[in-house]
């Protein structure tokens, strides 16, 4: 990257340092980063839309919808979420090619599953076995986003159920006394009023999700746990320009503490805007 | 090969009993089951270690972050602040790496080993988590039991043993819970995490994404997973509540703390 760098084995001290750390393969790790920024402002919004649907849904006076809902909030009490990442990236990933090979090969009469085996022609994979390098690297992220979506979703759902509940149910009925009918209840009474009730928790799920962040290397995602371990090998001086020893702890510690100031800015920022909303709201926590 | 011998095979082949190649081919829905049960033993014994000592050592932090003893405070909130601000996984592989280079250095190289190494983060770890926890129900002791307390001439390590602390615990049980199951759900990560399952001696979620691996077919071994969880979950739930119980006994049924299962303390 800079002049000074073209002949690594006179550098020392800063200067070897800086070459170092800005060469090629680091520039991924930096872009990785990117990657796990990006993935948290598509999951967020996108966990907020499946918590609110999952909500709802609990809510519902249909009961099939209803079970459905308080299914979705549950399950994910139960069973481990790391089963969940590791369970939807594959099941999503024979989910749509299982529903491209109904659409593209009708006439296809062998089985999809022989044996160990999950067989699907070749116009339905996904991504396509001739397109390019980052078609493929996309679509891993993209089933990374929606599996995230999926297990935040349900934590989100729980949530925002608590939050429906805690609204004070004398305002409902207000509302009902007034004439509304129980969609204008929902949308004009109860969806405005939740989200002071909510915020707590959601400012909570926003740092679990931060955290949760590095499972992105279990789902096959060329993320910093990817780099810092891949960088943080030992090198031999017959491969690089730039040999060291195992320093794996130092790229995790680096890790470490890039987790620690982004959660700890986090909560920071989430209490001051919980502070600002709960003013004067009639809650405990609430500051006149 | 009937599902019997399979159990006799393979019940205990994640702490090395039994045989040692496990099956590649022909999988039987029997085997995906008992293999899987059989690395449960492992989530098992990092829980309920990691519980048992980190509770001890929640205890001692959460007085510590109580203190007004800058000297005490201070280590305890750093402890509590990096346990909890960075994602258990980062731990577990940093821990990991640690421990590898303190074995090159000739000291400690038992730590390398999944079950010591890792369950010293874990010890850790829920250590944190419940301290600030029992943090939160030290400050909501109300005065005017610890003021009984003095007025009776208590002080000391009496006080505490004798009314601080149950008072603490009766009032953090629920959350508590909580803790302890996400902690079970926590023990999934660590054959992940760099720490090497030895001979294929793993977890439950090991086995259940190996079996995904060889059979490509998700949908047996993840259920099967999350039925183990899920009844494990209960066991926990039912332990804690008779404790939850003992706990509140002196009290008038209205005025008893229910265990209320809440979503909260994730890593």
């Amino acid at each position: 990257m800079f002049e000074f760098c073209a002949d690594p084995a006179s550098l020392e001290g800063a200067s070897w340092l800086a070459c170092y750390l800005t060469t090629g393969k680091h520039m991924n790790l930096y872009w990785s980063i990117l990657t796990v920024l990006s993935l948290l402002l598509i999951t967020a919004p996108t966990a907020l839309l499946f918590g609110f649907a999952g909500a709802s849904a609990a809510r519902s006076t249909f009961m099939p919808v209803r079970w459905v809902g308080q299914v979705y909030v549950a399950i994910v009490r139960g069973v481990p979420d790391i089963a969940f990442f590791l369970f939807f990236v594959i099941a999503l990933d024979q989910g749509f090619e299982y529903l491209r090979h109904q659409v593209f090969c009708p006439d296809w009469a062998e089985p999809i599953r022989q044996g160990n085996d999950f067989i699907v022609c070749k116009a339905a994979k996904l991504p396509l076995s001739t397109s390019p390098q980052w078609v493929h690297e996309v679509y891993g992220f993209m089933l990374a986003v929606i599996t995230f979506a999926i297990v935040f979703g349900a934590f989100a759902a729980n949530v925002l159920l608590g939050a429906m509940r805690a609204v004070p149910h004398a305002q409902l009925e207000t509302a009902e006394a007034y004439g509304m009918h129980r969609r204008q209840v929902f949308w004009r009474i109860l969806v405005p009023q939740m989200w002071l009730y909510a915020l707590p928790g959601l400012s909570n799920l926003w740092v679990i999700l931060i955290k949760a962040t590095p499972l992105l290397f279990l789902l096959g995602v060329e993320d910093i746990v990817y780099w810092a371990r891949e960088l943080g090998g030992t090198k031999h001086a017959r491969y690089t320009d730039y040999p060291h020893g195992d320093w794996r702890i130092w790229y995790f510690l680096g890790l470490l503490v890039f987790y620690l100031v982004f959660t700890h800015i986090s909560e920071r920022v989430l209490a001051k805007v919980n502070r600002r909303l709960s003013r004067g709201q009639a809650t405990v926590g609430a500051t006149p | 090969m009937s599902c019997l011998t399979t159990i006799q095979d393979y019940a205990l082949r994640s702490i090395g009993i039994g045989k040692r190649i496990l099956p590649t081919t022909d999988i039987s829905v029997c085997e995906q089951f008992t293999l899987i049960g059989s690395g449960l033993i492992w989530n098992v014994y990092f829980g309920v270690l990691a519980l048992l000592a980190g509770f001890f050592l929640a205890c001692i932090l959460a007085l510590g972050k109580n203190s007004n003893t800058a000297a005490l405070r201070r280590p305890s909130e750093w402890f509590i602040f990096l346990f909890r601000g960075s994602p258990l996984f980062i731990q577990f592989f940093f821990a990991y790496f640690a421990f590898l280079a303190l074995k090159k250095a000739g000291l400690v190289p038992w730590l390398t080993s999944a079950q010591a190494g890792a369950l010293l983060v874990l010890v850790f770890n829920t250590a944190a988590y419940s301290a600030e926890i029992f943090y939160g129900a030290l400050r909501a002791i109300p005065k005017g039991d610890v003021e009984a307390a003095d007025a009776y001439g208590f002080s000391g390590w009496k006080k505490f043993r004798r009314i601080v602390w149950p008072s603490m615990l009766r009032l953090s049980w629920s959350a508590y819970t909580n803790e302890a199951i996400f902690l079970m759900h926590a023990t999934t990560l660590v054959f992940f995490s760099g720490f090497p399952a030895w001979q294929q001696k793993g977890d439950a979620l090991y086995y259940a994404s190996y079996f995904a691996d060889k059979t490509f077919n998700p949908f047996v071994p993840y259920p099967i997973l999350a039925a183990y969880f899920i009844l494990l979950t209960l066991v926990v739930i039912g332990l804690f509540g008779l404790v939850n119980r003992r706990l509140n006994k002196h009290l008038p049924s209205n005025q008893r703390q229910k265990i209320k299962l809440k979503l909260n303390l994730i890593r």
